[in-house]
């Protein structure tokens, strides 16, 4: 397919068309509504179901039981339609069944607004559920990063029998960019052989279900979890790393205030300053590997989010104590300018401010 | 070419967003980069409306335009909003027909265009975004003409080829107007 122009929700929407996506379920919430409507309006011309929900909690858990059926299956929502649908997802991740969720996420805390931010870094990589569980978190910056994630994500769905989450915000649900659409060659998997398909009557039938009454039994389920947590911690680290000789201070931000931070960083090289960039792609697992790559002539790390402070903390671990990690974000749908982040790269290597 | 960052901006339902789209399109078809922000919120009709267009031979990384090469207003409340968003010895295109008011702006080269005017004399005032965008052109080499007209049937869901044409009237009204 050549490069065509689109809105972020609607390359999300057929980027996963493309990708072999059959079945979604949502309800709308702006700012990622147009990734329904366009799924409602396309995906029943390719065989595909579309249901709108009564609410996101139905929606999960129509998601939930596609997932079991084996079916490659999408929600999408935003920050509050996410929080509703918390319990479902711990109860798709306990299940070890397979399914793609994308957060357009707003303002918050509360309804908040509609406007672009990343307040849902704990919401994203923490979770609501019970349990301890775990989603593969990835957090593109372009639309064109964006669509390759979606379509990937689908097929680390399935190899890891994981809730692969995409997290991104207005800014890159509402932008249109040039976008490159693969097609996904027979994106058929291999026969599922969990999935709650027809016995024919030649096996026995199959359960999916979260509940262990037997303490032994949830211990070795939890450790199963476990197990391919760890391997996927070790596989599917994701970073992108810019100028990182000789850079005088490192800056550590993902998503659509990267975009802005990058802006920042050539006008700080205009005036003579090396920043170092370092950008999460996947947020769990959280890419340690890259803090090795810090330069000894870094005095320190600046954490960039449209948060209060959230991402800084896993910053912190990764930094391991070993530099200063200081803050700037901003909330509530502001969204700081190159000059603003700028200026806090010179006052943090002047020392003003601790 | 240098990297242009346009803002356009007015009434909701003046072809503000067309406008950028237009843009952004005919740039991607030069092999440019681009990227196209739309203002968005709890928007009314009749109210304003924005997008922030970059085209560059670079890739792009802010989307957001904090320091702009060209403003297009076409309402007042546009002007106060977005004059200060425009660099020193930037281009202000100013819809005259509806805007009487002055740019507070003297290090900035204004130009004032009798978009809805002129649309009005073509028979159809919504076709003054297209006199703008013709003006536009005639001043910068942001895109060729041809490229937007090419772009017509991706920007418009249900153009006609009556419309079309009328479009292309008057962008070249907007840009008799310059030359």
């Amino acid at each position: 397919m050549a490069k065509v122009l689109m809105k972020g929700n609607e390359a999300i929407a057929l980027a996963a068309i493309k990708a072999g996506c059959r079945y979604y379920f949502g309800y709308p919430i702006t700012p990622q509504t147009e990734l329904l409507e366009y799924m409602a309006s396309e995906l029943p011309k390719v065989g595909g179901v579309f249901v709108q929900a009564e609410s996101e909690v139905a929606a999960i858990n129509m998601v939930y039981g596609a997932a079991a059926a084996g079916g490659r299956v999408m929600t999408t929502t935003s920050s509050p339609g996410y929080a509703l649908m918390q319990e479902g997802i711990s109860y798709i991740a306990a299940a070890e069944t397979p399914c793609v969720i994308v957060n357009i996420s707003r303002g918050g805390p509360g309804l908040g607004n509609i406007q672009p931010a990343q307040s849902d870094y704990f919401q994203n990589t923490r979770g609501g559920g019970s349990g301890d569980y775990r989603l593969l978190i990835f957090a593109p910056a372009s639309l064109q990063e964006t669509v390759d994630l979606v379509q990937e994500s689908f097929t680390l769905a399935q190899k890891y029998r994981m809730v692969v989450l995409i997290s991104a915000d207005g800014m890159l649900g509402q932008m249109m960019e040039p976008v490159d659409i693969k097609e996904v060659d027979s994106p058929e998997d291999e026969e599922k052989q969990w999935a709650l398909t027809a016995t024919e009557g030649k096996r026995p039938p199959r359960a999916i279900y979260s509940l262990y009454l037997d303490p032994v039994e949830l211990e070795k389920a939890n450790e199963r979890l476990q197990a391919n947590y760890e391997k996927v911690s070790k596989l599917e680290e994701r970073y992108e790393l810019l100028q990182m000789d000789d850079a005088q201070l490192v800056i550590v931000t993902y998503g659509s205030v990267s975009r802005i931070v990058k802006s920042a960083i050539s006008l700080l090289a205009g005036e003579g300053i090396k920043v170092g960039l370092i950008r999460p792609i996947s947020l769990w697992p959280f890419p340690k590997k890259a803090f090795e790559q810090i330069p000894d002539s870094a005095k320190g790390l600046l954490t960039v989010e449209l948060s209060r402070g959230q991402m800084v903390d896993d910053v912190r671990i990764a930094a391991k104590g070993a530099l200063p990690v200081h803050f700037y974000g901003r909330c509530g749908g502001m969204i700081p300018s190159p000059r603003e982040i700028a200026d806090e790269v010179k006052r943090i290597l002047r020392g003003d401010k601790s | 070419m240098k990297t242009e960052k346009i803002i356009c901006a007015g009434f909701g339902g003046q072809g503000i967003l067309s406008m950028g789209q237009l843009l952004a399109y005919a740039g991607m078809d030069e092999g440019k980069h681009v990227t196209w922000l739309p203002s968005y919120g709890p928007e009314m009709r009749g109210g304003t409306a924005n997008c922030h267009v970059i085209l560059s031979q670079e890739p792009i990384d802010s989307p957001i335009i904090s320091q702009a090469t060209t403003v297009v207003v076409m309402n007042l409340p546009s002007l106060r909003k977005f004059e200060p968003y425009l660099e020193s010895g930037g281009l202000l295109l100013i819809n005259s027909t509806l805007v009487k008011e002055e740019s507070g702006r003297v290090d900035v080269r204004t130009l004032r265009v009798p978009a809805t005017q002129c649309a009005i004399d073509l028979g159809r005032d919504e076709v003054a975004n297209m006199v703008m965008l013709g003006a536009l052109l005639a001043l910068t080499d942001v895109v060729e003409p041809d490229s937007v007209i090419r772009s017509f049937d991706k920007a418009f869901e249900h153009t006609t080829p009556e419309l079309s044409e009328l479009d292309v009237q008057a962008m070249k009204l907007g840009e008799s107007l310059i030359k």
